[in-house]
């Protein structure tokens, strides 16, 4: 961790603490209240932007606690997503949960799918392990539209009903922010002292040798199964605030595609850092929407059908070129990048 | 009698997967890449003899070639702009680069040939269906098995006669002792690239003669190349013909027989039990690892 010099810790308390000087406390407390505030001022549109980045960061911490921290490389968070999605849905329609009893519950059943795919990680790693998670992409988006659709709807879309909070009803966009904005600084505290905690240190001396890690009495496939578990209890909160964020669930919405973006987001952000995860997917779900927005412009300067085909293959093109040069010319990503604008400025004006 | 006929089928529609996953298992061997995009770098291959046939008018003959010519290119380039800059990279930098390179050729995709289906016409290759007793052999399917068996044997000949073909069985054994023995890897790794965006092109081809074209769902035609490739072994080339060929079988067999769905995700979870039971495959490499 890096300080400003003549920053010393005194106490344990100080030692382990998260926010260390006045200035880090009021930046956090600045940042919180604006967050707070937030909804009062925003429109409704830039809200459902928020809420998709809130509940993207959700997932992608989860991936990134596998891919950045563990090393497992996962190609099927969208479907556990989907699983968290699914469990919630089922039970709220069906059960008669309410969503608050049926959030837990769809993590866990998101954590034990994601358990059962992390079983190959016993005997395979790299490629084959991507091959597995990519499997499961394949197997529990057919699960959910053919094994019994006449409660998983098919591939049709199932409304629920939208929660209600302290007599707060969470139907519009600006009320379900304080839940999803909750959820995720949650999430964020959570991770970055599960990074820092026994547990964190093992996933990363898992990642940089397994082998030496195990030598050193880490039960690797205990820990392996463990980061499994974690991230799809991540994206089964992040499913579930999903189907609260769009009010309904689609098995479309939980494809390999969504898994590739959240790769592609944890890549560009930095792997292994927490803030970097937030910027991937800050500057992605913002470039996405960037290029939703200029696309018409650009395919009205074509004619009809040559613009039609511009605007649909402009996101998937913007969004593989621009992994490709962050992999290519930035491969630690968006966090090392803040890193070095952190060290500028505390040098500054006598950087060495 | 239904049984047999799936069979058929499958084995005949299993000779486009072996295509496809001697296109993965090459580069594979030669490279230590697994390559996601093969699916996008198919499609546009078909794509390419799409646009020689249909756009330029062009008999088949030429079309076809053509068509490979702009594979290598396709190839060559994938090679030399994505992957050369990531030499000696690690394994999730490389991953992540063909799975982005897979979502930008889906892109150029879109935009040049839109999102919509197009098909190839469908006298384009002679011949019709071929009744042997009972048992119905569609004159495409034919074609592509007898093209995958012609492509497996140039292939072959060319790994056991050629001096490219021995240097590139070279590389595929060890990348230091091939470049100490004055083999140019990275020339390998271009060469290897365009052999196995050919072999990528000839299954979009017949691909999109079958079915059709689409940017949505050609690649993901492909991606029942992985289990073949896993199941067969990552770095065997008659493995990737037989793994091909089983997945072909497998997925008629169930699809035809029990539940036409199921045939889609039988080749996935098949690909999960080899990868618990199994994950070397049936004739890939045992990896021992020394510390």
């Amino acid at each position: 961790m890096w300080r400003p010099c003549g920053t010393f810790d005194d106490t344990y308390e100080k030692d382990i603490s998260i926010v260390r000087t006045p200035a880090q406390w009021s930046i956090t407390v600045a940042g919180l209240a604006v967050l707070a505030v937030l909804p009062l001022f925003a429109s409704g549109y830039f809200m459902t932007t928020v809420n998709l980045i809130a509940i993207s960061i959700i997932s992608a911490q989860g991936l990134g606690i596998l891919t950045g921290l563990t090393g497992q490389i996962s190609l099927g968070q969208g479907a556990f997503m989907g699983v968290g999605a699914y469990t919630l849905m089922m039970l709220m329609n069906y059960l008669g949960f309410s969503f608050w009893l049926a959030l837990p519950c769809a993590m866990v059943s998101a954590g034990i799918i994601g358990l059962i795919f992390g079983l190959p990680s016993l005997r395979i790693k790299g490629f084959y392990l991507a091959m597995a998670t990519l499997s499961a992409q394949f197997i529990i988006p057919w699960v959910i539209t053919n094994v019994r659709p006449d409660l998983t709807g098919g591939t049709s879309t199932i409304n629920i009903q939208y929660p209600s909070l302290f007599g707060l009803d969470l139907s519009k966009q600006s009320s379900m922010y304080y839940v999803i904005i909750f959820f995720t600084i949650a999430i964020l505290y959570l991770t970055r002292n599960l990074a820092r905690s026994k547990i964190g240190r093992a996933f990363v001396a898992i990642r940089d040798n397994d082998l030496a890690a195990e030598i050193m009495g880490l039960e690797v496939f205990r820990y392996k199964l463990l980061s499994f578990t974690i991230c799809s209890m991540y994206a089964g909160l992040a499913g579930s605030l999903w189907v609260l964020w769009v009010g309904a669930v689609n098995v479309d919405s939980f494809t390999l595609h969504e898994s590739i973006w959240f790769l592609g987001m944890i890549i560009v952000g930095g792997l292994g850092s927490i803030p970097g995860v937030c910027f991937g997917v800050i500057f992605i779900r913002v470039l996405e929407l960037f290029v939703q927005q200029i696309s018409p412009p650009i395919a009205a300067l074509f004619p009809d059908a040559i613009g039609a085909a511009i605007k649909s293959g402009l996101s998937p093109f913007t969004f593989g070129l621009v992994i490709l040069l962050f992999l290519i010319y930035e491969p630690r990503g968006l966090a090392h990048r803040w890193e070095i604008v952190k060290h500028f400025y505390r040098r500054w004006p006598f950087s060495y | 009698m239904l049984t047999m006929q799936f069979l058929v089928t499958g084995i005949l529609t299993g000779g486009i997967y072996a295509l496809v996953a001697v296109s993965i298992v090459l580069i594979y061997k030669a490279t230590r890449i697994f390559n996601f995009a093969v699916g996008e770098m198919l499609a546009l291959g078909g794509y390419f003899c799409y646009s020689f046939v249909v756009w330029g008018g062009l008999p088949l003959w030429i079309s076809l070639p053509g068509a490979l010519v702009m594979a290598v290119i396709v190839g060559a380039l994938v090679e030399r702009l994505v992957l050369r800059p990531l030499l000696s990279q690690p394994l999730l930098t490389i991953i992540m680069a063909t799975l982005a390179l897979s979502v930008l050729l889906k892109g150029i995709m879109l935009m040049v040939w839109t999102g919509y289906d197009v098909g190839f016409p469908k006298n384009l290759l002679p011949g019709k269906t071929v009744l042997v007793g009972m048992i119905a052999m569609s004159h495409e399917l034919l074609w592509a098995f007898g093209i995958t068996l012609v492509a497996f044997a140039g292939l072959a000949y060319f790994f056991m006669k050629t001096r490219t073909g021995l240097k590139m069985r070279g590389v595929s054994e060890d990348h230091e002792l091939s470049m100490a023995c004055g083999v140019n890897i990275v020339t390998i790794f271009a060469v290897t690239w365009m052999l196995a965006a050919v072999m990528g092109t000839l299954a979009g081809f017949l691909m999109g003669y079958r079915l059709a074209l689409a940017p949505s769902y050609t690649p993901l035609l492909a991606l029942k190349a992985f289990p073949a490739v896993i199941f067969g072994g990552l770095e065997s080339i008659p493995g990737a013909l037989i793994g091909g060929l089983l997945i072909g079988v497998i997925e008629g067999l169930v699809g035809g027989l029990i539940d036409p769905n199921l045939g889609e995700v039988s080749a996935y979870i098949l690909l999960l039990l080899v990868l618990i039971f199994k994950p070397e495959g049936l004739f890939g490499l045992k990896r021992i690892e020394r510390v």
